[in-house]
């Protein structure tokens, strides 16, 4: 199997996935071999438990990558308040996913300070939505 | 000097006077407050829309004494003048933001348009309210209550909002008549 050209992004509360996007190359959207997106999830979500064991052994907030298999990274970024950004990729450097977490970050401060977003749930907003995919294309 | 660019000189240096708060600060209070009554109200748009208007229309009565104590500004001889002031110094004063006044033919209504608005900052209207919940109502309480103290009774809707896609904050109100001796009957209420 090629290399997956999608880059899957988590945001994950305390007991749920509050937001997820798959961002595929231009061109090829819409392309996606579904057991290749589930294989995907599988591997973000099965990362959790060892994002739990990074947590305390740095003092940054992005913890680098934390779980590989085969030739897909889970890097991870941990708020201050607990919430965690996982990022399914295929080798990017290290300073490029730092830069994609700090922006995410600030999009999730701003939609924080929302007063209809309640902490630890769901996020449904679109504006959001579209504003990560933005800055996760850069990335591709 | 017209009275417009009176009241905007007279609107910056009050604004330099008072005390300031944080902008953040004071944008999350508000959405704490709307918040909580849309809590209170159980989802019901018209409700929170008229508690909304209800608690500017008590910050109404009270700011406007305040605000003709500190501003001196000069006696207003018609709805034109008054528009100005309230637009040019009291918004500046209080909120220090610039907006912009638009009079209408006749002159009984007149439009205030706020580039700038400090309460929606952040804020970003879910799918079930976008359409209904008037987030910056709080505004037309505000006008309707502090004009009514002046014997104008107005009556304000917002025609435009950020938050529903317009590229500004609009705000109309409308004189409905001239009140002819004390405040409203609301008032006696309070």
């Amino acid at each position: 199997m090629a290399a997956n050209p999608v880059l899957l992004f988590l945001i994950v509360g305390k007991n749920e996935p509050l937001y997820e996007a798959e961002i595929t190359k231009r061109g090829i959207s819409g392309n996606t071999d579904t057991s290749v997106a589930r294989q995907s999830y599988f591997v973000v979500h099965s990362s959790l438990d060892l994002v739990d064991r990074a947590t305390w052994s740095s003092q940054n907030m992005y913890l680098k990558v934390v779980d590989k298999v085969n030739q897909q990274y889970v890097s991870t970024f941990l708020t201050a308040g607990n919430i965690k950004f996982l990022l399914l990729h295929s080798g990017k450097s290290e300073d490029t996913i730092k830069i994609f977490f700090q922006e995410v970050h600030e999009l999730y401060v701003q939609l924080s300070m929302n007063p209809f977003y309640r902490y630890d749930t769901p996020i449904t907003s679109k504006e959001f939505d579209k504003r990560v995919r933005n800055v996760a294309r850069r990335l591709v | 000097m017209s009275s417009k660019s009176s009241a905007a000189a007279n609107g910056q240096a009050l604004w330099a006077k008072v005390p300031k708060a944080n902008a953040e600060l004071f944008a999350l209070t508000y959405g704490a407050l709307v918040m909580e009554v849309v809590s209170d109200s159980d989802g019901n748009v018209d409700e929170i829309n008229e508690q909304l208007e209800k608690i500017g229309y008590s910050i109404g009565i009270r700011s406007v004494d305040e605000f003709l104590a500190k501003s001196n500004s000069p006696y207003c001889k018609n709805l034109e003048e008054t528009a100005n002031v309230l637009g040019k110094t009291a918004f500046k004063m209080f909120l220090g933001i610039n907006c912009d006044v638009q009079i209408y033919n006749p002159p009984t209504s007149f439009s205030l348009i706020l580039h700038d608005n400090p309460l929606s900052l952040f804020v970003e209207l879910p799918d079930n309210y976008k359409d209904t919940l008037q987030y910056t109502i709080l505004y037309c309480g505000v006008i309707r209550g502090a004009l009514e103290m002046l014997n104008y009774k107005v009556e304000c809707t917002l025609i435009k909002s950020t938050l529903r896609g317009d590229d500004v904050d609009e705000i109309k109100v409308d004189l409905k008549n001239i009140l002819q001796d004390g405040a409203g009957e609301d008032y006696q209420e309070e």
